[in-house]
């Protein structure tokens, strides 16, 4: 005998102590999927026959049935559960997760139950009790139904039950079996022509599907309001009867359907055309629709659980589940209760919220034009009021649209475009809603290029903080830079790092061409630029011309300098004609800013210089009576030597931070070096080679060469000695001129090796340059050789795991994905900076 | 450097207990002193006294709390040349000795270079500080970098104090003087330091008119918490937002502005009956300390966007000592204005005490959104500088806000037209307060708003 159960169901078994309940939980079901009460009291009170515990032990059997069905697993509960306000708390739960109840009663003979029992020493009550639970199970037969019990099984025998098999069946639901390709469509509302119209414009062929397979998926209203209704529900029956589509029930096919069957319902928002329509298509058809209407399944997963569709939208914790509150959430969408200046009902901003990983696809509410909102788009452009009929390629996720051909029907709500709104209702953008709770906490960000990538609740409240106080606004931060590790550190004797070593580590990853950068010593900055000022409130839903920001997201300038600084660059990135190369909008570039003062003045004046001037007060005073003392025959001679040692380190160092620093006035003297377009419109470009970086940013440079500063590579081969030999000499030459280094990367760009990801780059420091990291008298022997003790395999770990969630929030950026989703990646790299590192690597 | 002209000079290496022939060595944390004589002749006697800095291990030892490695230790005069002077010199500082007993006792004439003093309050301070203890002072202040002549001056200053002092005194002066004006104190400040401080300050200290100062700017911790990893993402101070007020009293007021700024927001809220209520930004307490006292708070919430800021809180409130029904009633809480918190809806108030000026102007959408519309309490307390008034701080440079992190401060029309804008959006009615006694024609020195939900009004 085959008992179905709907899947993620909640089973009651139903029946007296004895009637074998336990051994058939074991039997049939995984023992975590059995809660079983006997257990839960032994939990709570050491044992499991405590009747006195009964009420502790169901309330943490409730919980954990309520974990389990909050994940959407299947759940049995092991208790007699023959009165019924124990199984009315079952089936509330049920509903609290919006699952389906399913009962299974096993309504054995007293003597079987009572010699059961007897056998057992731990139950040592009487018959009586067996008796009780008998009498209340036969009430209980009848009542099951009406409780809630979706479906009821009844074994009524030793033989029923050793029969017995479990089925689980998929809901109506889930079709994440098929995955398409899709085109999903938007609210018809009896506009046949235009339906006809797309349907052609899909590549559909009347009568024949598509030639490529594809599924056409109706999100719901087909009827009501339009010219032909009749005609819609033809196409769509028979697309659907022979395969090539799939339907979601709308409001109005519900409401329909009970109009069709003759029940009060007020005939308005155009259903009366329906009915006048229907009523002259026959008696035959009119029997079709009902059939078909009421046959209409309210939301589908589809694509592995990749896409939902649903007439209203659909929040993630519905999908997939069955309940009354699921049905009604997709069919009229979540409302506050409260109705707008036009007596329609406002509605919850679902979608505004929602954080799923799904797709979802719907209708419902008409709108001027589509918009993705956190992975989300309503696909209703109010056809049947003079809009369009639109639907998406998916998983292309292109938008095709039909203009109507007339206005159907008057909305009472105008529907018109952007431009034609009143500027008071364009004026104010809804801010892009980031919650907390995707920040805060403990978190894991799945990356495609390093896996799951950890952040401590301890490091996302650092960055709360610096991510609150200090940076720009989220919708402009698309991207933070990873942090870079120096090479490992070098024995040349002097140097404390040394290409040698870079060009090795590369080497033994597997990388034989490498490119060296010039590392220009300004400060770290991303520039996002857009090509004109309707830009950026459609892509990224704010004003503006864009922003250049620090490594840590904090703008370098404000307001007027700012936009001076943008409009050079978009008139650069014109000139050289990039905007319609990468056919884009906007451009992200991965740059470095000079000098370093206009940044850092502050920590220079606070840091560098003062120990410049605190060394060069203090030194030749030092010096001067070292000197007397000598004259005098004191022995200070060692002293002496070491101390104006020290005096010509500290003339180095204050020349090493000297040659960063240089005056600027506004935007004079500001110097920009793009080295990377990390990411444009649909595309990030981290697998495109260095040398197209390059040549882009020298196009940049020609356009504009007072702001922008070319960039000094060489290739190196890392098998190849004399090509080593060579990058080292270039690296000598750039370093002794005062340069600070450089940086070395596989000129592929990313690159994966025998051991996962490679180092994006890896910087080597000028001898010179180091003396402001490690202080004036780093180079004496006695220093570096201690100094070399440091190790940079945790720099190295971090930059990894940076590097792949910056390439991330690139990636999902690519792919349009929600604002959330791409802060998510960039706020985890900077909660990753406050790693305690040793800030000198 | 320390010398005298007492005649015979040279009894100066009696006094110190170091021979003027000889170079002598001691091992410091982190380092070696050497003292030395430069100079030793009837006439004059000087001695030297120079410490050498490991700079490498110093780092190592000190990662946690040095936050900057390159930084100016093994050059400047500050808390390290107090120590090294303690250690070389512990029975000179005393005033003991046993070969020149009549001369120990003696004030002697002496003059003192410090060649890199840091000091970053400025020469005049350190005027102040000395000059009471009959040391003539002098002394020239090194620029920053004399190739950039527009970064200013240093906080290094070549110091000479002259005069006629005894030497023990000269000792204890430079061994508190020297950390209190270097204001970086290298180790951890703790009950024997406040100690050490009566001792060497016996005889001196308590006569002194900046006694106070000296106390507190040598006892002084400069951060509570050294929080490195901070630092490193702010890309500067972060603790900029705990900074002292550049002004705190406004002129001609009966009461601190703090102090009505609290007492005009505890007003509004028992106006508006309010029982639930929301402390955004609440910093270090002051105002969660007030409401705490107020029975008729059932709910109180503090919350900031720092974590340090909210351990400081805690303690302020002394959370883990009050009753538990008064600890019941407040909660603090991290939380930023610029992400929404569907948790913090559903209250009957909130307070924003002095809060928006600290966030970008660019980013205030975000909060009105995250307050107006998600929390969506039914009274919003909001107060900011009235910058109008600013003219009145005496102080205050013209232009300058009263904060180091304030992004903005607002005359009365702006803060005006921002609130009734933000009313009109999210369905608030608001009225304005002032704070502070107002100038006839500058307004008060704080501004308020109280923003009513007009469902709630209703």
């Amino acid at each position: 005998m085959k008992l179905t159960i709907p899947d993620m169901s909640l089973v009651a078994l139903v029946g007296a102590s004895g009637s074998g309940k336990s051994t058939f939980a074991r039997t049939h079901f995984a023992p975590t999927q059995v809660l079983s009460s006997d257990t839960f009291r032994g939990l709570v009170s050491d044992d499991e026959n405590d009747q006195a515990a009964s009420k502790d032990a169901f309330e943490a059997l409730h919980f954990v049935a309520g974990k389990r069905l909050a994940a959407g697993r299947l759940t049995v509960i092991d208790a007699t559960n023959v009165q019924a306000p124990d199984r009315a708390a079952l089936i509330r739960l049920a509903k609290e997760h919006d699952v389906l109840p399913t009962a299974i009663v096993l309504d054995l003979p007293e003597q079987l139950c009572v010699a059961r029992n007897a056998s057992r020493p731990d139950r040592d009550f009487g018959t009586h009790v067996i008796r009780r639970h008998r009498q209340n199970l036969r009430r209980s037969l009848k009542t099951l139904q009406r409780e809630g019990f979706r479906r009821v099984h009844v074994l009524r025998s030793e033989e029923e039950v050793a029969e017995a098999e479990i089925v689980i069946e998929p809901l109506l639901n889930d079709r994440r079996e098929l995955t398409g390709p899709f085109d999903v469509i938007g609210d018809v509302h009896g506009c046949r022509e235009e339906l006809e119209e797309l349907l052609a414009e899909l590549g559909y062929v009347a009568g024949a599907g598509h030639p490529e397979g594809r599924t056409a998926v109706f999100l719901g209203d087909l009827v009501d309001r339009g010219p032909d209704t009749p005609g819609v529900l033809r196409i769509v029956m028979d697309m659907v009867e022979r395969g090539y589509a799939l339907v979601v029930c709308g409001n109005h096919e519900q409401k329909l359907v009970r109009a069709l069957r003759g029940r009060r319902v007020q005939v308005s928002h155009g259903l009366a055309e329906s009915l006048e329509q229907l009523a002259a298509a026959g008696d035959e058809f009119r029997a079709k629709v009902d059939s078909f209407c009421d046959g209409l399944i309210a939301h589908y997963v589809l694509d592995g659980g990749k896409l939902v569709v649903a007439h209203a939208g659909l929040p993630e914790r519905f999908h997939g589940r069955a309940s009354g509150r699921v049905r009604s959430t997709a069919l009229y969408g979540d409302t506050t209760g409260e109705t707008d200046e036009y007596g329609l009902p406002v509605r919850q901003p679902w979608a505004r919220d929602y954080r799923g990983n799904a797709m979802v696809l719907y209708g419902h509410t008409p709108t001027p034009e589509v918009e993705w909102v956190n992975g989300t788009m309503c696909l209703d452009t109010g056809c049947v009021f003079g809009g369009k009929l639109t639907a998406l390629r998916y998983p292309e996720r292109e938008v095709v649209s039909v203009k109507a051909k007339k206005v159907w029907y008057e909305s009472i709500k105008p529907l018109l475009p952007p431009e034609d709104l009143p500027p008071s209702a364009t004026r104010h953008r809804e801010p892009a809603t980031l919650e907390l709770a995707d920040v805060t906490g403990k978190r894991v960000v799945q990356t495609q290029h390093h896996g799951r990538v950890g952040v401590s609740a301890e490091q996302s409240a650092a960055a709360l903080e610096v991510m609150s106080r200090f940076a720009t606004d989220p919708r402009w931060l698309l991207y933070l830079p990873p942090t870079m590790s120096p090479s490992a550190t070098s024995t040349v004797e002097g140097h404390l790092e040394h290409p040698g070593q870079a060009f090795a580590e590369f080497r033994s990853a597997g990388v034989q061409s490498v490119v060296c950068e010039e590392k220009h010593m300004g400060s770290r900055a991303v520039v996002l630029v857009c090509r004109h000022e309707t830009v950026a409130p459609r892509r990224f839903g704010t004003d503006g011309s864009g922003v250049v920001y620090t490594r840590t997201g904090r703008p370098f300038f404000r307001g007027g300098e700012s936009d001076a600084l943008l409009a050079r660059v978009r008139d650069a990135v014109t000139a050289a004609g990039l905007w319609s190369e990468l056919d884009t909008g906007w451009l992200l570039l991965d740059a470095e800013l000079m000098p370093w003062s206009l940044k850092a003045g502050q920590l220079i004046a606070d840091q560098y210089a003062s120990v410049g001037a605190a060394a060069q007060a203090a030194l030749p005073v030092a010096t001067e009576a070292l000197a007397s003392a000598m004259s005098r025959g004191v022995d200070v001679g060692e002293l002496l030597a070491r101390t104006e040692a020290r005096t010509s380190t500290v003339e180095a160092y204050r020349a090493a931070y000297r040659r960063y620093c240089w005056p600027t006035e506004g935007l004079d003297g500001v110097r920009l070096a793009p080295f990377q377009v990390l990411a444009s419109e649909g595309a990030a470009h981290h697998e495109r080679p260095h040398s197209w970086h390059l040549a882009l940013a020298e196009r940049l440079t020609a356009a504009d060469p007072a702001l922008f500063t070319p960039t000094r590579t060489l290739t190196v081969d890392t098998t190849d000695e004399d090509s080593v030999a060579a990058g080292t000499a270039w690296w000598q030459e750039l370093t002794s001129a005062g340069g600070e280094g450089m940086v070395v990367k596989p000129a592929a760009n990313l690159t994966r090796g025998t051991r996962g990801l490679v180092q994006p780059g890896v910087k080597v420091r000028g001898r010179e340059y180091l003396r402001i990291i490690y202080g004036p008298d780093y180079t004496l022997e006695e220093n570096l050789s201690r100094l070399r003790e440091r190790s940079v395999n945790r720099k190295r770990a971090l930059a990894l795991r940076e590097y792949a969630l910056g390439l991330e929030a690139l990636q999902r950026v690519a792919r349009g994905e929600p604002l959330w989703r791409v802060h998510e990646c960039v706020f985890a790299v900077l909660a990753l900076e406050s790693d305690p590192v040793d800030p000198r690597l | 450097m320390i010398s005298t002209t007492h005649q015979p000079a040279t009894e100066l290496g009696f006094l110190l207990h170091k021979h003027p022939d000889r170079v002598q060595s001691f091992p410091i944390s982190a380092g070696t002193a050497h003292v030395f004589y430069p100079r030793a002749t009837e006439r004059e006697c000087t001695a030297a006294l120079m410490i050498e800095l490991d700079p490498v291990a110093m780092v190592r030892d000190r990662r946690d709390e040095l936050t900057q490695y390159v930084n100016d230790r093994p050059y400047a005069a500050g808390s390290q040349l107090a120590v090294a002077l303690r250690a070389v010199f512990t029975t000179a500082m005393t005033g003991r000795c046993d070969a020149r007993p009549e001369l120990a006792a003696q004030a002697i004439p002496l003059t003192i270079r410090v060649p890199s003093l840091s000091a970053r309050a400025g020469l005049d301070v350190v005027k102040r500080l000395f000059e009471p203890l009959g040391w003539t002072v002098s002394g020239t202040v090194a620029p920053l970098d004399p190739e950039f002549p527009d970064w200013g001056e240093s906080r290094y200053i070549d110091l000479t104090l002259s005069g006629t002092v005894r030497l023990a005194d000269a000792l204890r002066h430079l061994y508190v003087l020297l950390p209190a004006l270097d204001g970086t104190k290298h180790y951890w400040v703790n009950q024997d330091e406040a100690d050490k401080l009566l001792r060497m300050g016996e005889g001196w200290l308590s006569e002194h008119p900046e006694r106070e100062l000296i106390a507190k700017r040598y006892l002084v911790h400069r951060r509570v918490y050294v929080n490195y990893a901070l630092e490193r993402l702010a890309e500067s101070d972060p603790d900029e937002v705990l900074a002292e007020p550049l002004v705190t009293e406004a002129p001609d007021q009966p009461q601190p502005l703090a102090v009505q700024r609290q007492g005009a927001v505890l007003a509004t809220l028992r106006g508006a009956g309010a029982r639930r209520v929301l402390d955004l930004g609440c910093g270090g307490g002051a105002l969660l300390k007030v409401l705490m006292s107020e029975p008729s708070f059932t709910e109180i919430v503090g919350l900031d966007v720092s974590a340090r800021v909210l351990d400081l809180a805690e303690r302020r409130l002394k959370l883990d000592r009050v009753p538990e029904h008064a600890r019941e009633r407040v909660t603090l809480r991290q939380s930023a204005l610029t992400y929404t918190d569907p948790s913090l809806s559903g209250y009957d108030a909130a307070v924003l005490m002095e809060v928006i000026e600290h966030i970008e102007e660019e980013r205030l959408p975000a909060m009105e959104h995250a307050v107006f519309s998600v929390a969506r309490p039914g009274t919003v307390v909001v107060t900011t500088p009235n910058s109008e008034y600013n003219v009145r701080f005496e102080t205050l440079a013209a232009g300058a806000f009263r904060h180091a992190d304030h992004r903005f401060e607002w005359t009365r029309e702006q803060f005006r037209s921002w609130a009734s804008a933000v009313a009109a959006r999210y369905g608030y009615a608001v009225r304005y307060l002032p704070v502070g006694v107002e100038d006839p024609d500058l307004g008060p020195p704080t501004q308020l708003a109280v923003f009513t939900a007009k469902e709630a009004a209703a």
